[in-house]
């Protein structure tokens, strides 16, 4: 009888259907968006009087940890998280610096590198960059910015924070495993780090470590620095694994009550996928790297043709793992953008069903596509077709989600607070990113194109487009939640737009390059005649790179300076549904005290029809003014 | 009226049943984990099948080189090791927990035993000249039964801490996880081991 009468998904509800269409009610106080806003508890005491909704942290729970638990050897996943953040973000300048030193070379070869002069001789040669250093800060800055940035940045914080605090737990299922989580990943973090300072520098043989060239001395004069990444990967792919089944078992087995799975937000579907695809992708990278240091260090022979081994081998372990990594890559800040375009757009994220489907079919089809990076490795071309086929069927999930974000913005009222800018430039990015990927999969084409600049042009999009746009918005989203301050609204309009400018123009010319011919991973183009006439656009690509680069210091100054001295943050600064911003900023230990939330509904009630406000919190009982006619839920 | 037309999102009150699998926490870690561990032991095997299909001839015929009567053995050792276990944790599940100390301790020492048998077979092999660097044959065989040889070592590590735990009387009939859980993974070594047995040694 009740189905009978439904009139259809909250979730998809046309505007008209919405009261306040996205227009905020003007209820005294300014919000940090400059906005009118709630004041929470008040309402909530109105609505029911019920104690799930307003948490009283102030009595009963006195934090008596000393400071080396607290801070540094803690268990508590928003502690975790943030030190996962800092870990991350140091990587991520590591990373930075050495894509700088790469555009140096590229866009001025020969010219001596502003402060080569302090490098050691092995590096540079009266300050020009050597060969062997280019080779290294290539390799370099795709493993840290791939698997110590990106991905810790991702699943490391935002899955550490976000989960336990937005299902509706009091920390992870396994805290203290959470904190070996992260006191793996410093070490080899460091460890690769190492790689720089020893005999023979540091890998590379790129971040995809093709054998032979990763497996014999030989060949590239790096031996310390090749084993030393690695074991590295296999300390982190510990790491990971420890990360990911902790994850995975707080998900199923955490979620507060009336928590199902069709209330999750998609941030936390994006991440549960994410940390199956962890889980499953990781350990064949950490066989693979094993093999490997086999190979270099006890004479076995995995991946030396001399000796019968297969070169081949390695890259289909290597992309079995890539390409699940990918998504790995992509998920989470996809699942993130979609909560915070629901947000400022005030409407209810469209078609949640089929985002929440769209992203298990990525993670299924994921692990059936690896062999598009491999259409030119000589692998068999029937098994070529096969391989293009899947990869065309993936792009369908992606499209999908595209067109929901689009339909999400549509007809909204849109908030262009920071995080909202950077999550629409992540779709606007992630759809150049991705069609150049529907290219690349029609293996015609990337026959034509494989190892070119392309390819680079086509990552960069995913990746810095994609994945560190939605880096930015998470970050800007959630910190008034983690530091209890807000960022500075302006200057992170500043660093936004000017991220957007520079990011454009250091990456969308690589595709002209690309198709010029030019090859990825040349440490000299000039030395080539037909690379010389496109010289000028490598020049503009390295000066737009430049700015890119210092203008990120301005999210650094941003990010550092309003820890200190940012606007105290209220409760819930950007109006939100989720449970993480039923309680204080930042939350207490132990995240929703004495109380266990209950969960009435999903988290995307934006202008919803059954409430005098603008949004719906996902454990309010009943909507203003109606909460006394209805029955309390059970344990209330 | 307007309620009758309110979305049952909105009105119910939410369902009264905990979330979850109905598990409890530490057995399904256990399980996901192990779903990993899955993955590790498919790259190596997998590893191992594509090179040796592609190049039959670095294999000896089985028995030759490697001694198929002592791992045939040790590997009836370890299925033992495994029925202990089992029985360890029916006695914990009856409460029968002097029971319980002795099939756990007999369970470490099989699960030594077998570790034992290992080194000993890795010492004779190398004496021979059958080292690790001795083609793609020997690259495989240590690389896959070394790992396997490590997860057990683990797993009597493990093991060893429950059983002292069962003899400080931590387990009852009520309360027994980590008996049941060391047990999943140490069954999960277990028949790992069958597979990489019949395609080392007997294929
Ligand atoms: C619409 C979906 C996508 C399709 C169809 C696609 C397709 C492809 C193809 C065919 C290649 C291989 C090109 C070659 O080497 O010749 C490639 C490379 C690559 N893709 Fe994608 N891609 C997609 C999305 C993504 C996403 C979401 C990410 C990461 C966030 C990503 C990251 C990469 C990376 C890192 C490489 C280069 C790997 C290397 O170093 O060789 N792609 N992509
Ligand atoms: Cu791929």
């Amino acid at each position: 009888m009740r189905g009978a009468v439904r009139p259809g998904p909250l979730q998809d509800a046309r505007r008209r259907d919405r009261p306040h269409a996205g227009r905020l009610r003007p209820l005294g106080g300014t919000s940090p968006l400059g906005r009118p806003t709630l004041k929470v508890s008040t309402m909530a005491t109105t609505a029911t009087g019920s104690s799930t909704y307003t948490h009283d942290h102030g009595h009963g729970h006195v934090d008596d940890r000393s400071f080396i638990r607290k801070y540094i050897f803690s268990t508590d996943h928003k502690i975790i998280g943030i030190q996962f953040l800092i870990m991350s973000l140091s990587f991520l300048l590591l990373g930075g610096t050495l894509a700088m030193v790469m555009r140096w070379q590229l866009g001025f070869p020969g010219k001596p590198l502003p402060g080569g002069t302090l490098l050691p001789d092995t590096y540079t040669s009266n300050g020009v960059v050597l060969p062997e250093f280019y080779n290294s800060a290539v390799t370099m800055h795709g493993t840290f910015m791939v698997f110590f940035a990106i991905m810790p940045l991702l699943v490391g914080v935002f899955g550490n924070y976000l989960i336990p605090l937005k299902i509706g737990a009091p920390d992870m299922a396994f805290p203290r495993i959470n904190m070996a989580s992260f006191w793996t990943a410093v070490p080899a973090g460091l460890l690769m780090l190492a790689g720089f300072f020893v005999e023979g520098g540091s890998a590379a043989a790129g971040w995809t470590s093709y054998a032979p060239l990763s497996a014999r001395s030989d060949l590239t004069g790096v031996h310390l620095g090749q084993i030393f990444w690695c074991l590295s990967l296999i300390i982190l792919g510990l790491s990971s694994i420890m990360g990911s089944f902790n994850y995975i078992t707080t998900v199923i087995n955490m979620r507060a009550p009336g928590m199902n799975w069709f209330r999750l937000p998609l941030s936390i579907w994006a991440l549960f996928v994410t940390a199956c695809l962890v889980l499953l992708a990781i350990p064949v990278l950490s066989g693979a790297a094993i093999l490997l240091l086999f190979d270099q260090t006890i004479g076995t022979h995995f991946f030396d043709p001399q000796a019968g081994g297969q070169p081949l081998l390695w890259q289909h372990l290597f992309w079995f793992f890539g390409h699940p990594e990918v998504y790995i890559l992509i998920l989470p800040g996809m699942g993130m953008v979609s909560d915070i375009i629901a947000n400022g757009a005030r409407k209810p994220i469209f078609g949640y069903t089929s985002m929440v489907l769209a992203i298990i079919a990525i993670g299924f089809l994921g692990w059936g596509v690896w062999g598009h990076h491999m259409f030119q490795s000589g692998m068999n071309p029937t098994l070529g077709t096969t391989f293009m086929i899947s990869t065309l069927l993936i792009a369908v999930p992606s499209a999908i989600k595209t067109f929901n974000w689009l339909g999400t913005i549509w007809e909204g009222n849109i908030t262009f607070h920071v995080p909202m800018l950077h999550a629409l430039a992540f779709v606007s990015m992630f759809v150049i990113g991705g069609l150049s990927g529907v290219f690349m999969a029609a293996s015609p084409f990337d026959i034509y194109i494989h190892d070119t600049y392309f390819i680079v042009a086509h990552l960069h999009y995913v990746l810095f487009g994609g994945s560190l746009f939605a880096i930015f918005a998470a970050v800007t989203y959630w910190y008034p939640k983690m530091f209890g301050r807000m960022m500075n609204p302006f200057w992170g309009k500043v660093h936004f737009w000017l991220t957007l400018v520079f990011y454009n123009c250091t990456f969308f010319p690589m595709h002209q390059l690309g198709l010029h011919g030019h090859m990825r991973r040349i440490y000299d183009p000039t030395q080539y005649a037909f690379l010389r006439e496109v010289q000028p656009v490598n020049v503009f690509i390295s000066i737009s790179a430049f700015c890119l680069f210092a203008t990120q210091f301005l999210f650094a100054a941003n990010f550092i300076l309003s820890w200190f001295k940012g606007e105290k943050a209220p409760m819930n600064p950007w109006l939100d549904n989720g449970l993480e911003w039923t309680v204080a900023s930042p939350p207490p230990h132990g995240n929703f005290g004495d109380v266990v939330p209950t969960v009435y509904r999903g988290p995307y009630e934006y202008s919803s029809p059954h409430s005098d406000q603008d949004y719906l919190p996902q454990n309010l009982p009943m909507p203003g003014g109606m909460g006394a006619a209805h029955p309390q839920p059970a344990g209330d | 009226m307007a309620h009758a037309a309110m979305p049952e999102d909105v009105m119910l009150p939410p369902p009264s049943r905990a979330a979850g699998a109905g598990v409890y926490t530490e057995k399904l870690g256990m399980w996901i984990f192990l779903g990993s561990e899955v993955m590790f032991f498919t790259a190596l095997i997998g590893t191992y099948v594509i090179l040796r299909f592609a190049h039959p001839s670095s294999w000896k015929p089985p028995g030759q080189v490697l001694n198929i009567p002592v791992t045939a053995v040790n590997t009836f050792l370890l299925i033992c090791s495994s029925v202990t276990m089992v029985k360890a944790f029916a006695a914990v599940q009856d409460g029968f927990l002097k029971q319980l100390r002795l099939w756990l301790l007999a369970t470490v020492i099989i699960g030594a035993s077998f570790v034992g048998v290992q080194v000993y077979e890795y010492t004779h092999l190398i004496e021979k000249g059958f080292i690790p660097s001795e083609g793609l044959y020997g690259s495989t065989f240590y690389t896959m039964t070394g790992f396997h040889g490590f997860h057990v070592t683990i797993g009597v590590l493990c093991m060893i801490f429950v059983t002292q735990k069962a003899f400080r009387g931590k387990y009852s009939q009520a309360d027994h996880r980590g008996v049941e859980v060391i047990g999943l993974y140490w069954h999960f070594v277990d028949l790992v081991w069958i597979i990489l047995f019949t395609i080392v040694y007997l294929i």
